[in-house]
């Protein structure tokens, strides 16, 4: 079964709509990645499934459960997390605090899920005492995605991680994100990166002007021509 | 036919603008009818003080509108430039002092000269020890020690012997013995002298440093004016500067002048006192119309439409190519020149230059709450602000007094509350003044006189 | 030997034992002004009005303790009158942030709006306090005066320099070191600090992380509320208290926040100490100084003073145009709280 579903989305910021009754889900244990265009609509889908704008219609199933009109706060708690494109750690703050900040919301005790997470990223152990702003962008990255895993939500929603970091970082990145998704977690992601997002992927959509283009099993999409002409460059 | 709606939408806004016009007239007269009845109630020779006043604030409320309403820059110092102007009333227009000047004249000049040429260098070091580290910091920190100490050494000696010249009655180098009128231009040019230095150092940097960097030059300004006696006599105050209107005794010596008196019923004091305050008032309309017209029209033209778009939209003005700071640095300038002329035109009226008077943050405050309570970016708006928010602040006293007296009357008169509430009702001016900014700034944001919502092409 | 041990006896008289003192002071005030500026993003001209409300309720009591008989032995009742004017001075915040700061939270507004807003606070309660206990001085020290005598350590030492520590400069000293450490302690180590220091840091991310905005806010103005009240005290102590003095004090205070970088309370330490030390450093005649360790005689009749005493408002302006020339970020540059 699906643990997050938006069905049938359609919805803006304001005027025009962004999205045009496009549909998408993520399972558990899997790694779900939205591509597309730029004005596409990849991060307002996935902002809206988060609860971050309004939907005119459409809704958002969370392992079943009607989540739509509960504001980002809420859908934490229910077990969803999110990790921003950018400003998505606390510069002045350690790891380890950046880690604690994360976990917040649950308020009981936080030791056994930090070490599962410095498991994950053996390399935010070692930086646990230095403040995440001093550390490279691809650590930083880990620590946003550690951050995000404090909630141990159901389900992992990534805007864009790979923006700005090198090729190398970038692999390092998704073997992670790889690891996270073997722990059960449902990871859904947006990418520029499409097709090195799409070798990683267990299912993808392609959005077009917030309308559901293509979608399939990543690799199938990668094979397909139309999709590699007019997406993938070739 | 149908109505082309862009027409139709024009029709709505010609019909927004009428309004608004009888609103501004409505308003004025109003204040007017405020003045003309404390002419009958009071007396006129009241009346016209309280004009006069009017006339500088809204000069002054002016200069800070076209900082705050036209570029948002917020200036805390109005006090210090109003005092630079009072001190260009001194330079212009009184004599000189040629004893003083014998006595230390050429001393405080090149004294002052090394001074400048000290900052010039530091400077100069400054920028060229880009890559000496450290070393930049030590060189530049012991040729301003040096220079400075140097030309305190020079200064010093001079500055006691001008102070010794007749301390009771000068004790200064005075001034040029110009005409005061002259002053008036002068102040503004102090005042912009001032205000570049204080741009050129926090603008461009957060608001708030803005802010807090104009409270020191103020603070800085008028300690200088207090303590430096060779200057402006400190504390001992300048008094009697010329005038640029007869004086009364003049007038009551006149035969004519005493025919006018009996004509109209007035007694002679009243009567030359009154001729007086006329005259000043006449002069102060007479600038603060000319700086009306010249702040309107440049509101209007293509300089005035890139200040409003840079104001409210910074960062997209800066995308044009446009340069906010140093706009902001003209507009900062500009402004503090016309709070320059209304503080020499201030000494002008009082006759005297007394710098304990200038209370930093206290008058600065109230030109502020005439401004936003006028109508933050509105020319006519700061006008009215201005006459409104004097006409209250004097008119607050008699009143709050009065009110203080009433509430306590079940109090027998010797009861130590009602002796105190009495004692502190002055105090409850500036708690007024703080509350009508904040019920504005909440309730009606955009002041009395609203900023006319221009379109953008 | 000796006149070199009596010209830095000279030095801590009347330089390190006032700036230990004024610098306390100034550090508790900035560390109030930097709290409000990383958590509510604002320069708040009120603060200095803030300490004066504290303090004046501070007086009050202590003048109803005294005529009550009430007193702590060698210590100032003021002390005891201490936790009075903070539940006071908390109020007084909590009551402007209801009414007058939420408003323009909600709004959005931006600094500048805040900045006016705040400076309307700052004259109704000037007013306030002006209103209720007046314009004028007020002595409100008692107990001992001082913990060591320059007679006492002249006669103790055998050098013909004194060196006095009054009571208050004492307690301000040991205060300020205690409550610095408290409100370190609080923003480090406890949950509450912790999720201060994330929303300062990144309001949006402190959100999605569950942290409630109104709480945070709240006690950032309870903070700022207890140190204004504890340094507008021990500065009333020290010197005397004045409400026209208090305005005064927020050009120092600012500049010591903006020294030390604002938003950061570690900077805003250190800036209080940098400018109380300029402030007595650059206003004192060494004259007699140099005189024990030059010898008398050679330096002519001159003060030896680099700014005169009128000025020393003066110096932190000074100091505050050169941060903002050489390094508008301060000190500490880049860290919030």
């Amino acid at each position: 079964m699906s643990a997050l579903v938006g069905t049938a989305m359609t919805g803006g910021y304001g005027g025009a709509d962004i999205l045009r009754g496009c549909t998408i889900s993520a399972n558990s244990g899997e790694i779900t990645v939205i591509v597309g265009p730029n004005g596409a609509g990849k991060s307002t889908a996935m902002k809206a499934m988060f609860g971050m704008l309004n939907l005119r219609t459409g809704t958002v199933l969370l392992d079943g459960k009607d989540i739509n009109g509960l504001p980002p706060q809420n859908r934490v708690q229910c077990g969803m997390s999110f990790v921003p494109q950018t400003q998505n750690v606390f510069t002045s703050m350690t790891v380890e605090e950046n880690l604690e900040m994360g976990g917040f919301i649950r308020g009981d005790d936080l030791t056994d899920t930090i070490e599962e997470i410095f498991n994950l990223f053996p390399v935010l152990r070692e930086k646990r005492a230095q403040p995440a702003g001093e550390l490279s962008g691809g650590q930083r990255q880990q620590v946003a995605v550690g951050r995000a895993l404090m909630t141990q939500p159901k389900v992992l929603m990534l805007d864009e991680p790979t923006a700005g970091v090198s090729p190398i970082v970038m692999d390092e990145l998704f073997d992670r994100i790889i690891d996270v998704a073997r722990t059960g977690v449902a990871i859904l992601m947006v990418e520029q990166n499409a097709k090195q997002a799409l070798q990683i992927a267990d299912r993808g959509y392609v959005l077009v002007q917030g309308e559901n283009r293509y979608t399939d099993r990543g690799a199938a999409l990668l094979s397909n021509p139309d999709v590699r002409r007019a997406f993938l460059g070739g | 036919m149908t109505k082309h709606p862009k027409t139709h939408a024009l029709v709505h806004q010609e019909k927004a603008r009428t309004t608004q016009s009888q609103r501004n007239v409505l308003l004025f007269s109003g204040m007017a009818s405020l003045l003309i009845l404390v002419g009958f109630v009071q007396s006129w020779n009241v009346a016209f003080s309280i004009l006069n006043m009017c006339l500088i604030s809204a000069i002054m409320a002016l200069g800070v509108n076209i900082q705050w309403g036209y570029a948002g820059l917020f200036n805390v110092g109005i006090m210090g430039f109003a005092a630079l102007g009072g001190l260009a009333g001194v330079v212009v227009s009184m004599p000189p002092v040629d004893a003083a000047w014998e006595a230390g004249g050429l001393g405080v000049v090149t004294g002052l000269v090394a001074g400048i040429i000290t900052l010039v260098v530091g400077m100069v070091v400054w920028r060229f020890g880009e890559r000496w580290g450290r070393w930049r910091y030590a060189a530049t920190g012991c040729i301003l020690t040096i220079g400075y100490v140097f030309a305190r050494t020079l200064i010093e000696p001079s500055i006691e012997a001008i102070e010794a010249v007749d301390p009771a009655r000068t004790g200064y180098l005075g001034g040029f013995g110009l005409p005061i009128i002259v002053s008036w231009i002068v102040g503004g040019v102090f005042a912009a002298a001032a205000a570049w230095v204080v741009g050129k150092i926090s603008l461009g940097l957060r608001a708030d440093y803005l802010a807090i960097a104009t409270l020191g030059i103020s603070e800085i300004i008028i300690y200088v004016l207090k303590f430096e006696d060779w200057l402006s006599r400190g504390v001992k105050n300048v008094t009697g500067l010329p005038r640029p209107v007869p004086y009364e005794v003049d007038l009551q010596a006149n035969s004519w002048f005493v025919a006018l008196a009996d004509d109209l019923n007035l007694s002679l004091v009243d009567a030359s006192s009154l001729v007086v305050k006329v005259s000043y008032a006449a002069l102060f309309t007479l600038v603060l119309l000319t700086i009306l017209w010249l702040s309107e029209t440049a509101l209007r033209s293509p300089w005035g439409r890139m200040m409003r778009a840079i104001r409210d939209n910074e960062t997209a003005a800066n995308a044009m190519g446009k340069n906010v700071t140093k706009q902001h640095l003209v507009v900062f300038v500009l402004g503090s020149a016309v709070i320059g002329i209304a503080g020499a035109m201030l000494v002008t009226l009082d006759g005297q230059f007394t710098p304990t008077s200038y209370q930093p943050l206290r008058f600065t405050f109230l030109i502020w709450v005439m401004v936003i309570a006028g109508g933050s970016g509105n020319n006519w708006g700061a006008v009215l602000g201005g006459f409104l928010i004097w006409f209250f602040w004097v008119e607050a006293e008699p009143i709050g007094l009065w009110l203080m007296d009433v509430l306590t009357s079940g109090l027998p008169p010797s009861h130590w509350l009602r002796i105190h509430l009495i004692e502190s009702a002055a105090h409850t001016r500036l708690m007024t003044m703080g509350t009508i900014l904040l019920l504005v700034l909440r309730f009606s944001p955009r002041g009395l006189i609203p900023e006319a919502r221009r379109s953008a092409f | 030997m000796e006149s070199a041990m009596n010209a830095l006896i000279l030095i801590g008289n009347y330089i390190v034992v006032p700036g230990l003192a004024y610098g306390s002071q100034l550090a508790l005030g900035a560390l109030g002004v930097t709290m409000i500026y990383a958590v509510l993003r604002f320069s708040n001209f009120g603060h200095g009005e803030i300490m004066s409300f504290g303090t004046m309720l501070v007086i009050l009591t202590t003048f109803a303790m005294q005529s009550a008989g009430l007193a702590i032995g060698p210590l100032p009742t003021a002390l005891l009158a201490l936790p009075v004017g903070i539940f006071g001075a908390i109020g007084l915040c909590l009551l402007l942030d209801r009414y007058v700061y939420k408003f323009y939270r909600q709004q959005r507004a931006s600094p500048v709006i805040y900045l006016i807003v705040s400076i309307g606070t700052m004259f109704i309660v000037g007013g306030l306090v002006r209103f209720i206990i007046g314009p004028r001085d007020r002595n409100f020290g008692d107990g001992e005066r001082f913990i060591l005598k320059a007679g006492e350590f002249k006669a103790n030492t055998g050098f013909s320099e004194g060196l006095a520590i009054k009571t208050a400069q004492g307690i301000t000293v040991l205060t300020t070191f205690f409550v610095v450490g408290l409100v370190f302690w609080f923003l480090n180590y406890t949950r509450t600090g912790k999720s201060m220091r994330a929303f300062a840091d990144n309001e949006d991310l402190a959100l999605l992380s569950g942290v409630n905005p109104d709480r945070v806010v709240k006690i950032t103005w309870i903070i700022t509320a207890v140190l204004a009240t504890i340094a507008g005290t021990l500065y009333g102590l020290d010197k005397s208290y004045k409400p026209l003095v208090y305005l005064h004090l927020l050009l120092p205070i600012f500049a010591a926040a903006i020294v030390g970088g604002v938003g950061n309370p570690l900077g805003a330490i250190a800036g209080g100490y940098v400018i109380a030390f300029s402030e007595l450093a650059i206003t004192f005649a060494y004259k007699k100084v140099f005189a024990y360790v030059f010898g008398d005689g050679i330096l002519g009749d001159g003060l030896l003073q680099l700014l005169s005493t009128d000025y020393k408002f003066a110096v932190s302006f000074m100091i505050l145009v050169i941060v903002l020339l050489v390094k508008p970020t301060g000190i500490f540059s880049g860290k919030t709280l």
